[in-house]
C-alpha cells in the first residue's frame, strides 16, 4: 500500500512539537516513546502498520482546538482516531503524522428523554450509549457489530451501520448535531436538538467523511423507546437463490422487520464450531427479526413464516425464549471472530441492489474457484450490504495480494450491478483506489472542494478515502 | 428555457452568462425575488427505474410528484417522509417535481418518525455552476462511498447545483391509520403529551397540535399507522396513557384520517390567511416557550411533537428579530416580495458556517449563476 512519502521537516522538529503539545495538555496526554506509540500504528486492518510521530489524548474541546491549532502552524497531518476498530485503515497514521485520540472524551454532556437526545462526548463507546439510557428503556439505533468497543466518533466518521439500520437507519439518520473542530482550531456547532437544517445540511457532509473535515468532539444523538419486545425467525434454504427471493418478497409484503440477516454454509458452520449457536447445517440462512408488541410480534411473524412457506424452506424456527434470541444473536455477532478463527481474512464491504443478489453470490463462488481462496458470507441481506469474507494466510507469500486482487474484482462487481464499494464501513486506505471504478474525475473532483474547503491544506487524515495520484497536488501546496 | 436531457442541460449552463432560476414545478417559491433566466426542469421528465422488492426508485428530476406517487401506490408502497404540497399555503398553481421535493428537502408530519427527505434520498446526479455533470451515493440502501453529496444537494435549493436524476428509498404503504385527539390542551400541555406519546413504545407517526384560533378549540392529535390489529392495540394503549390529559378520542375512518394528515401536513389552517408565515425549527419543548414570547397577533400550530411551528404574523413583521435569540431557526416561508427582499428568508448563520457555506458555493457555483442570493 503506497502512502506519502514522510516529510522530512516534520520529522526532525518532533522534540519540538512534542514540546509544544505537551505544553497545552495535562501530563500524561502526549505519547511520544516510539515504543508506546506502537499501539497506535493500526486500526483492525492489521495488515497495514506504521506508528505516528506522536499520539495525543486530549479531554475536552478546547484541547482539541489547542491541538489542532499547533499542528495547523507547524502544518502537521493528524490522524484522528475513535477506538481503533476500523476494518477499512481509517485511522493508520503516516510516520510524520499526530494521531488524535479521543478515548478520553468520554462523558455523557446531557439526556433529554422529553426532546428524545443524548448529547455525548464522542469517545464514549457506541454501546454505553444504549446503556447510558437504558434506565429509562431507551437506545440509541445504530448498532455496528464492534458496538462494544468502537467509539461514537468513528460511527461518525464512517456513518456506520450495524443489523438493525433496515428500520432505524444508519448513523446519518440518527445524528442531530457535532461540535467539531476544524484543522485551524476554528469550534463549530453544527445542527443540535432540532431537526432539520437552517441552511446547507453539513451535518449530512460531515458524517461519513471520515474524520477528514474535522474532529468531531461532541454529537447529539437521537434516542428512541425500546419497543415492547423482538423476536428473531430462522429460516433456512438449501440454495442462496431461493434465501434471496424469499427477503425480496418479504419487502414486497409491505413488512418491515428491523433485520434480515443472510449467512451462508461456510460461515455457519465456522459460527457453529465457534459458539453453537444451533444453525441448522444448510445453504443459506435468514435471521429476521421483528419488534413490537407479543400480539403485533405473533402476527408479522406469521406473515414472514407463510412467505418462507412458499420457498420450502429446511428449517424455519421461532426463538421460543429470550435466551434463544440472544443465541441467535450471538451466532450472527460472533461470525467474524468464528471466521477469524479458522483464517486470516479480509472483510469487504460492498452494497448491491436486492435483486442481483443471487447473480452476485454466484459470480463470487466462480471468483472463489477461479482465485483459489475460500469465501464466506454474511450480511445485511435486507439493504443488501454484503459482507464477503475472503479467506486467506498471512504467513504464505503472495497470498495478501492475491486476496486483495480478488476483493477488488468483487468490489468492481458491486459497482457494476449498480451498487457501491462500500456500504457501512467507509473507504479509509483500503478501498481507495477502486473510488475511480465508481466515480468520474468530475465526482471526485467535486469531493476534492468539499476538503479544500473544510481542510484546505489536505492535512486531516491523509492519504485515505482518495487516490494518491489524484490528489498529490493538493496535498503538495 | 426548458431542456429535454441532462446532457442539454449541462450544456446550456456551461454556456450560459446570465443567472439562473431553476424551477421544477414552481410551486414552492420560497426565498427573495429572483431575477435571471427561468431554467425549468419539467423537460427532464420519467421514472426510470423501480424495483419495488428493493425498494428503490429512481427519476429524473422534472418528474411530476404525483406520476411517482401514484407508481409507488400501484404496488402498494410510498414515499415515508410525505411531502407536504406547499400551493395551498403559497397560493401557487402548478405540478410539484420530485427534483423540487428533493431541492427544498421538504417532509411532512411523519418525520419525527421516519425521517426527512434527506434521509430517503439515495443519490443524485446534477449539473454544477460551471456545467459539469456530478453524481454521488447511488441506488443502494447502505453507501458510504466518498462524501456524502446527496445530502447537501437536498435543501440547497438549486443553489450548489441543478439536480437532473434523484435515487428514493421507498417504503411499504400500510394497511390502516388512525387519530387520536385531545381536545382543549394548552401549549405547553399538549406538547407534553406528545412527548410522552412519541417517547412510549407504541410508535406514533405524527404529532401536531393545532392551537384555537378565531372560533376554534385546540385539538392535539397523534397518528398511529400499521397492520390493523397493532393499530389498534397501541391506540388502546395510548388513549390509557393519555386519559389524564382529558378525553382521548379516536378516529378510525380512512378519509377522515387522511384528511385530518393532510390539513397538518400542508398547513391548511393558515391557508386563507393575509399574514406572512414562518416556519421555526426547534428543541420541541422549547415550543411553547419561544411562541408565549411572540407578539400579540400571531397565531402559531405545532408538528413534530413541538419540532417544527408554523406561524401566522403581521405582514411584515420580523418575526425572528422579535423572538431574540434561540437555539433552532426560522425560515420567512410566505410574504410579499417587499418583505422577502427586506428580511432574511433563511436564518443568518455564526461565522464560521457562514465561512464554510460561501466556501463552498463559490466551489460548486464559481460564476454565482445558480438561484444567486436565494439562500442568503
Amino acid at each position: 500500500m503506497e502512502m506519502p512519502i514522510p516529510r522530512a521537516g516534520i520529522l526532525a522538529k518532533k522534540a519540538r512539537l512534542v514540546e509544544m503539545l505537551q505544553a497545552v495538555l495535562p501530563a500524561g496526554a502526549v505519547v511520544h516513546d516510539p515504543v508506546e506509540t506502537q499501539a497506535y500504528e493500526c486500526d483492525a486492518l492489521t495488515a497495514y502498520k506504521c506508528p505516528p510521530l506522536a499520539a495525543v489524548l486530549p479531554s475536552s474541546t478546547e484541547e482539541v482546538a489547542a491541538v489542532l491549532r499547533i499542528c495547523h502552524d507547524e502544518n502537521v497531518p493528524v490522524v484522528p482516531r475513535g477506538s481503533g476498530t476500523s476494518l477499512a485503515g481509517g485511522a493508520l497514521p503516516t510516520a510524520d503524522s499526530v494521531v488524535l485520540g479521543v478515548a478520553r472524551l468520554n462523558q455523557v454532556l446531557e439526556t433529554d428523554y422529553d426532546n428524545r437526545f443524548i448529547r455525548v462526548q464522542t469517545g464514549r463507546t457506541n454501546l454505553s450509549v444504549s446503556g447510558a439510557v437504558e434506565e429509562r428503556d431507551f437506545f440509541y439505533a445504530p448498532d455496528p457489530s464492534s458496538q462494544l468497543a468502537c467509539a461514537i466518533a468513528g460511527n461518525i466518521a464512517m456513518n456506520s451501520g450495524g443489523a438493525h439500520c433496515l428500520k432505524y437507519g444508519v448513523t446519518t439518520n440518527n445524528l442531530l448535531g457535532v461540535t467539531m473542530v476544524q484543522m485551524d482550531g476554528t469550534v463549530v456547532e453544527i445542527g443540535g436538538a432540532h431537526l432539520d437544517a437552517g441552511g446547507l445540511d453539513l451535518l449530512g457532509l460531515v458524517c461519513g467523511s471520515e474524520g477528514q473535515l474535522g474532529v468531531v468532539t461532541e454529537a447529539t444523538l437521537r434516542i428512541l423507546r425500546k419497543p415492547e419486545g423482538a423476536r428473531p425467525v430462522l429460516i433456512g434454504f438449501d440454495s442462496n437463490e431461493v434465501a434471496g427471493v424469499c427477503v425480496s418478497d418479504i419487502i414486497k409484503a409491505g413488512i418491515l422487520p428491523v433485520a434480515i440477516e443472510f449467512m451462508d454454509r461456510p460461515c455457519i458452520r465456522a459460527t457453529e464450531a465457534f459458539v453453537g449457536a444451533g444453525y441448522p447445517d444448510c445453504e443459506a440462512l435468514l435471521i429476521v427479526e421483528v419488534e413490537g408488541s407479543l400480539a403485533e410480534i405473533d402476527e408479522q411473524l406469521g406473515l414472514i413464516k407463510e412467505i418462507a412457506r412458499a420457498h420450502d424452506p429446511v428449517e424455519l424456527r421461532e426463538s421460543q425464549s429470550a435466551e434463544e434470541s440472544e443465541k441467535i444473536w450471538l451466532g450472527r455477532k460472533s461470525a467474524f471472530g468464528a471466521m477469524g478463527r479458522i483464517n486470516d481474512y479480509m472483510c469487504l464491504d460492498g452494497t448491491i441492489p436486492v435483486s442481483s443478489l443471487p447473480f452476485v453470490l454466484k459470480r463470487i463462488g466462480e471468483m472463489s474457484g477461479k482465485y483459489g481462496l475460500d469465501v464466506a458470507n454474511v450480511f445485511h441481506a435486507g439493504d443488501g450490504n454484503m459482507h464477503p469474507l475472503i479467506l486467506y494466510d498471512a504467513n504464505k507469500p503472495g497470498d495478501l495480494e492475491l486476496c486483495e486482487e480478488f476483493g477488488a474484482e468483487v468490489l468492481k462487481l458491486c459497482v457494476e450491478v449498480g451498487g457501491c464499494l462500500t456500504g457501512e464501513h467507509g473507504v479509509g486506505i483500503e478501498k481507495r483506489d477502486l473510488m475511480n471504478v465508481q466515480f468520474s474525475t468530475d465526482d471526485l473532483e467535486a469531493q476534492f472542494w468539499i476538503k479544500d474547503v473544510f481542510d484546505p491544506g489536505w492535512l486531516l487524515n491523509p492519504a485515505k478515502v482518495f487516490p494518491l495520484e489524484s490528489t498529490r497536488s493538493r496535498r503538495a501546496a | 428555457m426548458t431542456l429535454k436531457s441532462e446532457s442539454e442541460l449541462a450544456q446550456f449552463v456551461a454556456d450560459t452568462m446570465d443567472p439562473l432560476v431553476i424551477r421544477g414545478g414552481g410551486t414552492r417559491p420560497v426565498g427573495p425575488p429572483m431575477v435571471g433566466d427561468v431554467l425549468s426542469l419539467g423537460g427532464l421528465s420519467g421514472i426510470e427505474l423501480y424495483e419495488p422488492g428493493a425498494l428503490t426508485l429512481v427519476a429524473k428530476s422534472g418528474t411530476p410528484l404525483a406520476e411517482v406517487e401514484a407508481a409507488l401506490a400501484a404496488q402498494g408502497q410510498r414515499l415515508a417522509f410525505e411531502p407536504m404540497d406547499h400551493r395551498g399555503l403559497l397560493g401557487t398553481q402548478g405540478t410539484p417535481t420530485i427534483g423540487g421535493v428533493v431541492a427544498t428537502n421538504v417532509s411532512g408530519p411523519r418525520r419525527v418518525q421516519s425521517g426527512a427527505c434527506r434521509d430517503y434520498l439515495l443519490g443524485v446526479r446534477f449539473v454544477d455552476g460551471a456545467g459539469s455533470i456530478i453524481k454521488n451515493g447511488g441506488r443502494v440502501m447502505k453507501n458510504v462511498t466518498g462524501y456524502d453529496l446527496v445530502k447537501l444537494m437536498a435543501g440547497s435549493y438549486g443553489t450548489l447545483g441543478v439536480l437532473s436524476e434523484v435515487s428514493l428509498k421507498v417504503l411499504p404503504q400500510v394497511e390502516t391509520a388512525a387519530s387520536l385527539m385531545i381536545h382543549g390542551l394548552s401549549d405547553g400541555h399538549a406538547i407534553k403529551a406528545l412527548s410522552g406519546a412519541l417517547g412510549s413504545p407504541y410508535e406514533i407517526s405524527g404529532a401536531s397540535h393545532i392551537g384555537g384560533g378565531p372560533g376554534g378549540a385546540p385539538v392535539t392529535f397523534i397518528r398511529l399507522e400499521g397492520f390493523e390489529n397493532s393499530v389498534s392495540y397501541r391506540l388502546g394503549r395510548l388513549q390509557d396513557m393519555l386519559k389524564t390529559y382529558g378525553e382521548v378520542e379516536a378516529e378510525s375512518n380512512p378519509e377522515t384520517v387522511a384528511a385530518q394528515w393532510r390539513a397538518i401536513r400542508d398547513v391548511e389552517v393558515f391557508h386563507d390567511d393575509p399574514r406572512d408565515v414562518w416556519r421555526l425549527s426547534v428543541k420541541p419543548s422549547d415550543a411553547p416557550g419561544l411562541v408565549a414570547r411572540m407578539p400579540a397577533g400571531c397565531s402559531a400550530v405545532y408538528d413534530w411533537g413541538g419540532g417544527l411551528i408554523w406561524v401566522a404574523c403581521a405582514p411584515g413583521m420580523d418575526l425572528r428579530a422579535g423572538l431574540g435569540d434561540f437555539a433552532g431557526h426560522a425560515t420567512l416561508i410566505r410574504a410579499s416580495a417587499a418583505t422577502r427582499a427586506r428580511i432574511s428568508v433563511f436564518h443568518p448563520e455564526p461565522a464560521p458556517i457562514r465561512a464554510i457555506t460561501a466556501g463552498l458555493r463559490a466551489k460548486f457555483d464559481p460564476r454565482g449563476i445558480l438561484n444567486p442570493g436565494l439562500m442568503g
